[in-house]
């Protein structure tokens, strides 16, 4: 029925079947009719689907939500900036689904979200994405200086999930989004990977669940082997060039000391001035002031 | 006896009590309440004290004390403070209490029997299975619904404790359940005889529930699976129609069947199957 192969143009104006599949969506008048026409919806793989795709993340149906999700996700980067603008909305549902999304998306303007709701997210399941997802950013597209802070931020972040959430399910995922930094730290910080490795050789005798247990020991074997390939599908696919622009990057950065300058006036840890300085030197003039 | 309707029969930990409260509470304090005069504070203090395993013989007293309250009674006959001592006491852990756990299974209140029985599967002391085998007398007869939706006893949880505590015995009373009119309680008979019989098809039956019609069926049917182990089971559970949660928690149960509890660890192919698909659902 559908035919847009090999993949359609992002700038396509709308069809005719967009139209017709974002009606369906809209006139939607039971749950099962509703999911049905958002997996048809997401499945076209348009970019003029993403609005739509982002109002049913607030329909309160989950089903539906669960479709609009995994739209977005194969839509990647250009879902982003809608995503992020659902983090604004007063609406606790949508904001955990859009959650969901950015992690899986892996985009790095969704980082500092991660990186808040992974430790504080009242709702285990977005904690557990979130800590998947910290692991499995694109830090391929981080240049170089804001990598480091960046994974720094990641490390500690996962480090405190493994060992203290109350919920398996979330220190489960905190080891596999371990394991996938522990691929990309290494390079630039050996000491880091390190903290990692010893950091599952505690947890694997103490940790209270077998299965978290059995999941550290799997990594450790992952890590021990050292293929070089990541043994989790790292979704690469996009492109391997960052289609972050200047101000992103520095919006990133900035959000980035806004939160250490919040954990130092909490724990007084870390200097902060530290990425003042890289602020100048990585983004220079992006701002018109 | 007091009746119920499947949809209520869900476990819920008390609505309203933030991370604050849980946190405030000490096991004396709670213990002190439980004993106390304030309904709501023994209520809350029951389930605290299993939720956050107090397991200290104060404790266990005071809640097997609660079991038999005839304060907490509501209008239709309900025994809310029972139910919640008899939860509690299912994850203490200890076997002391199964005598007043079975003396639950004639309280009058639904929930209370349900609760106990459940309690009494986690315990896993099989003195219990001559009072549960009592409760399905009078066979699928019995067991009809009354008025479309109301059950006398908590079949599933009778059906699912006898399957847990390899109750063989039990078979030929078992089985007439597998044709009973609601899915949930088929499903849960066809989980016992697994356990009890080991025989794939029944498990086999439960992999075909999860492509059913109805949600609220097929998380019944992952529970199901997660609670048998049934190690074939992991990529339809991966693919089922459902929440990445409950998908997760099913193939948990596959695990915990792979992992031998002993250090050094060694990871047998069917866990490191089960971790694989895992990973991709969180």
């Amino acid at each position: 029925m559908l035919s847009f192969s090999p993949a359609p143009h992002p700038y396509f104006p709308m069809s005719d079947t967009l139209a017709s599949l974002i009606d369906a969506v809209e006139q939607a008048d039971s749950a099962a009719r509703l999911i049905k026409a958002v997996r048809d919806l997401a499945a076209i793989r348009l970019e003029g689907a993403i609005p739509t795709l982002i109002a049913v993340l607030s329909y309160n149906n989950p089903g539906a939500a669960v479709a609009a999700v995994e739209g977005l996700v194969h839509l990647g980067e250009p879902s982003v900036p809608a995503l992020l603008e659902q983090l604004d909305q007063h609406n606790y549902t949508a904001r955990s689904w859009a959650i969901r999304a950015l992690a899986e998306i892996g985009d790095p303007r969704g980082l500092v979200t991660l990186l808040g709701v992974a430790t504080a997210d009242f709702s285990l399941s977005v904690r557990r994405a979130a800590a998947r997802g910290l692991g499995g950013m694109k830090w391929h597209w981080f240049p170089d200086h804001l990598l480091e802070i960046a994974q720094e931020e990641a490390l500690e972040a996962l480090l405190f999930v493994a060992q203290q959430d109350e919920e398996w399910v979330v220190r489960y995922s905190a080891i596999v989004g371990l394991e996938l930094l522990a691929y990309d730290i290494g390079v630039l910080h050996p000491d880091w990977r390190s903290r990692i490795q010893s950091q599952f050789e505690q947890l694997v005798v103490t940790d209270e669940s077998w299965a978290v247990r059995a999941r550290i020991c799997m990594a450790q074997q992952h890590l021990q082997a050292e293929t070089g390939v990541p043994p989790l599908e790292v979704d690469h696919h996009v492109s391997s060039l960052s289609p972050l622009s200047a101000t992103d990057w520095q919006t990133i950065l900035d959000k980035l000391y806004e939160r250490k300058e919040q954990e130092r006036s909490e724990r007084t840890e870390g200097d902060p001035r530290r990425y003042m300085e890289l602020a100048v030197s990585v983004a220079p003039r992006t701002d018109a002031d | 006896m007091q009746e119920s309707s499947f949809a209520d029969s869900q476990v819920l930990s008390p609505a309203g009590n933030s991370a604050g409260d849980e946190s405030s509470l000490t096991p004396e304090q709670a213990i002190a309440n439980l004993r106390g005069a304030d309904l709501g504070l023994r209520y809350y203090a029951a389930w605290w004290l299993g939720r956050f395993r107090v397991a200290t013989t104060e404790a266990i007293d005071a809640l097997v004390d609660s079991l038999t309250d005839e304060t907490d009674l509501t209008a239709d006959g309900g025994y809310p403070l029972r139910r919640n001592a008899a939860r509690a006491l299912g994850k203490l852990g200890d076997p002391r209490v199964v005598p007043a756990l079975i003396q639950c299974l004639d309280c009058d209140d639904f929930y209370v029997r349900e609760a106990a029985t459940q309690s009494l599967g986690m315990l896993g002391d099989r003195s219990c299975v001559p009072a549960l085998i009592s409760l399905l007398a009078g066979g699928l007869e019995a067991a009809q619904p009354q008025r479309g939706i109301h059950l006398s006893q908590p079949y599933n949880a009778i059906l699912e404790t006898l399957g847990a505590l390899g109750a063989s015995e039990a078979i030929p009373l078992i089985e007439p359940f597998l044709n009973h009119p609601f899915e949930m309680v088929q499903y849960s008979a066809t989980r016992a005889m697994y356990e009890l019989t080991q025989d794939s098809a029944y498990a086999e039956r439960l992999i075909q529930a999860l492509s059913g019609d109805k949600l609220a069926l097929r998380r019944a049917a992952l529970a199901d699976l997660g609670a048998i182990g049934y190690l074939p089971a992991a990529e339809a559970i991966a693919q089922a129609l459902a929440e990445n949660s409950l998908k997760l928690i099913a193939l948990k149960g596959l695990l915990d069947k792979q992992v031998q509890p002993t250090l050094p660890l060694s990871l047998s192919e069917g866990a490191i199957q089960v971790m694989t698909l895992m990973d991709k659902l969180l």
